[in-house]
């Protein structure tokens, strides 16, 4: 079933103070997302990504189409209970400690004390901010401001939560305990839709992916379909070759990649792989391995926002 | 139990901020006033610290409404701390009247503040107990004004700029004390159509001396003789406070509520 069901979504804004027009930020964007997929939305910047994230949490209203989260509406309070969101570059209240901040989000969801102290403290635990409890917001890091972030959008245990860039400004250390929070968030069926520009996050993440450019769906699938739809060849590893192989081998490939005593063979057909590999095994060399050349998301996310 | 809690933060808000420094202002000024005024008045020292008294809790008071009240709303919007906020259960209506509520109770603990202090230095120039409670009238009906004049800076705080919202707010509460002049003035002028444009006026723009004049006589000046204020006028002062504020808050939630957060 799926909890998040977009339908041809489409937001202008007006832009310009005399002459006003209008710009087209996202274009009849239309996808489904099941309970407790990790959804991964990607584009360059200006793609229309945050823009959606702002139509799902009803902060702007779309000029055509509907969206619907955990079967209700965008604009129901009631289904707020049941999500969480994390924006872009979040800011929150800088003169409150993350505990009261926490403390706070967790009023507005009517929870009490002592149930409220205790959560806020497995909270500060989980994302690594419990010294800091008691520092007030100003003084934390981007980091840790992003770290505060995530607390607050999954403090109410969410169905389905929303996170615009969770990884930006983090750094290795920092992303790691976030792709952490989102990897427990999948074990316990949460359903997990974010944006991202940090790409091999999203491919170690990610069930499934869309990729959003000029406010267009330009694709949407599981990783794996998108990923290995676009095989480009395969890579042949080979030792102990002669000099009389290696002059064939540039007959037969594209391209000879010399790997100290070894090397890699690019093969762009299957018809190329097999004359390699039969003119590797006459001439004695040793076959390390033959891969398929899987192109990682980041060269297909570039690629494609390129044509 | 939100609007509460939203409430709850905005007078944290302003706590952290510093606003109730002010208070040290008021101090002082009372402290230099009670050594100055004895030298410089002939016997009516205590009016003379009532009347000052009372201004200024009014005053500062009022700039606090206003440059709080501006800010409320724009501040959230600015820092986008209104993002996260509104991602939760939290109805919009919900988000204005729970700021609405957190500036309102800062002035209310602001005029409590100042008020214990004007009747203190009032009780160091030997004023009694008695004559003392006599001033409450005067601060309630200062506090309803604080109250109307949140609202209006809340209302442009919903769709304008800062600096934008301070003047229209400024204005309409310097308009606002001179309402009645506006019926005077459509008298005057010879014209029906005038006398109409007044009159529409008169009553779409908020009445300040609702809270500042009751049965013609200036509640300050009122308080300052100790005389008393007619329960009337208060009671009506109320219900307008009330009913103008309540409009204005509509006017408010309404524009708050159809805003895009770009």
């Amino acid at each position: 079933m799926a909890v998040i069901e977009i339908e041809s979504l489409t937001k202008d804004f007006e832009v310009g103070f005399w002459r006003k027009r209008s710009v087209r930020a996202l274009d009849g964007l239309s996808l489904e997302v099941a309970r407790g997929e990790v959804f991964g939305f990607l584009g360059p910047n200006g793609a229309g990504k945050t823009t959606t994230l702002k139509l799902l949490m009803s902060l702007i209203r779309p000029t055509a189409g509907s969206a619907r989260i955990l079967g209700e509406p965008v604009d129901s309070v009631a289904m707020r209970r049941r999500i969480g969101y994390l924006p872009e570059n979040p800011y929150f209240y800088d003169y409150l400690t993350g505990e009261e901040l926490l403390a706070y989000v967790g009023s507005l969801f009517g929870i009490r004390p002592p149930m409220l102290d205790r959560k806020v403290g497995e909270l500060l635990q989980t994302v690594g901010l419990a010294d800091a409890r008691r520092l007030q917001l100003r003084k934390y890091s981007k980091g840790m401001v992003q770290r505060i972030g995530i607390a607050q959008a999954i403090l109410n245990n969410p169905e389905v939560v929303f996170l615009d860039e969770p990884m930006s400004g983090l750094d290795p250390l920092g992303r790691r305990e976030v792709r952490e929070v989102i990897a427990s968030l999948r074990s316990r069926g949460v359903t997990v839709f974010f944006s991202s520009h940090i790409l091999p996050d999203v491919e170690a993440l990610c069930d499934r992916v869309a990729i959003l450019d000029k406010g267009k769906l330009r694709e949407v699938g599981a990783l794996d379909a998108i990923l290995n739809v676009k095989i480009e060849g395969h890579e042949i590893i080979l030792a102990r070759i002669s000099s009389a192989l290696r002059a064939r081998l540039g007959e037969l490939c594209d391209r000879i990649t010399p790997l100290g005593d070894r090397v890699a063979v690019r093969a762009a057909t299957a018809r190329q792989v097999e004359a390699i590999v039969s003119a590797a095994v006459a001439a004695g060399a040793e076959l390390v391995s033959v891969n398929p050349i899987r192109r990682s998301l980041e060269d297909y996310f570039f690629k494609e926002v390129e044509a | 139990m939100r609007v509460l809690a939203i409430a709850r933060n905005t007078f944290r808000e302003n706590i952290r901020d510093k606003v109730l420094y002010n208070l040290v202002l008021f101090a002082l000024l009372m402290i230099v006033s009670s050594l100055a005024l004895g030298q410089l008045t002939l016997g009516h020292t205590d009016k003379v610290i009532v009347d000052l008294g009372l201004s200024s809790i009014s005053m500062i008071g009022t700039l606090i409404a206003i440059f709080i009240g501006i800010s409320l709303v724009s501040k959230e919007l600015e820092r986008r701390t209104v993002y996260a906020l509104l991602a939760k259960p939290v109805h919009r209506w919900e988000f204005i009247l729970g700021k609405f509520l957190g500036l309102a109770f800062t002035l209310t603990v602001n005029v409590v503040i100042m008020t214990a202090g004007l009747i203190l230095t009032l009780a160091c120039h030997g004023v009694g107990a008695g004559s003392c409670l006599r001033l409450l009238p005067a601060v309630y009906l200062i506090l309803l004004s604080l109250g109307l004049t949140t609202a209006l800076a809340l209302v442009f705080s919903t769709f304008s700029t800062p600096a934008l919202s301070a003047l229209f707010t400024f204005f309409l509460w310097v308009i606002g004390h001179f309402n009645g002049d506006l019926l005077e003035l459509g008298r005057l002028v010879e014209s029906a159509v005038f006398l109409r444009l007044c009159r529409v006026l008169y009553y779409v723009l908020p009445n300040f001396s609702n809270f500042s004049v009751i049965d013609s006589r200036n509640v300050i000046q009122s308080a300052a003789y100790y005389r008393p204020i007619d329960p009337w006028g208060v009671a009506w002062a109320t219900a307008y406070g009330l009913v103008y504020g309540s409009l204005l808050l509509g006017i408010a939630i309404a524009v708050f509520s159809r805003r895009d957060f770009k």
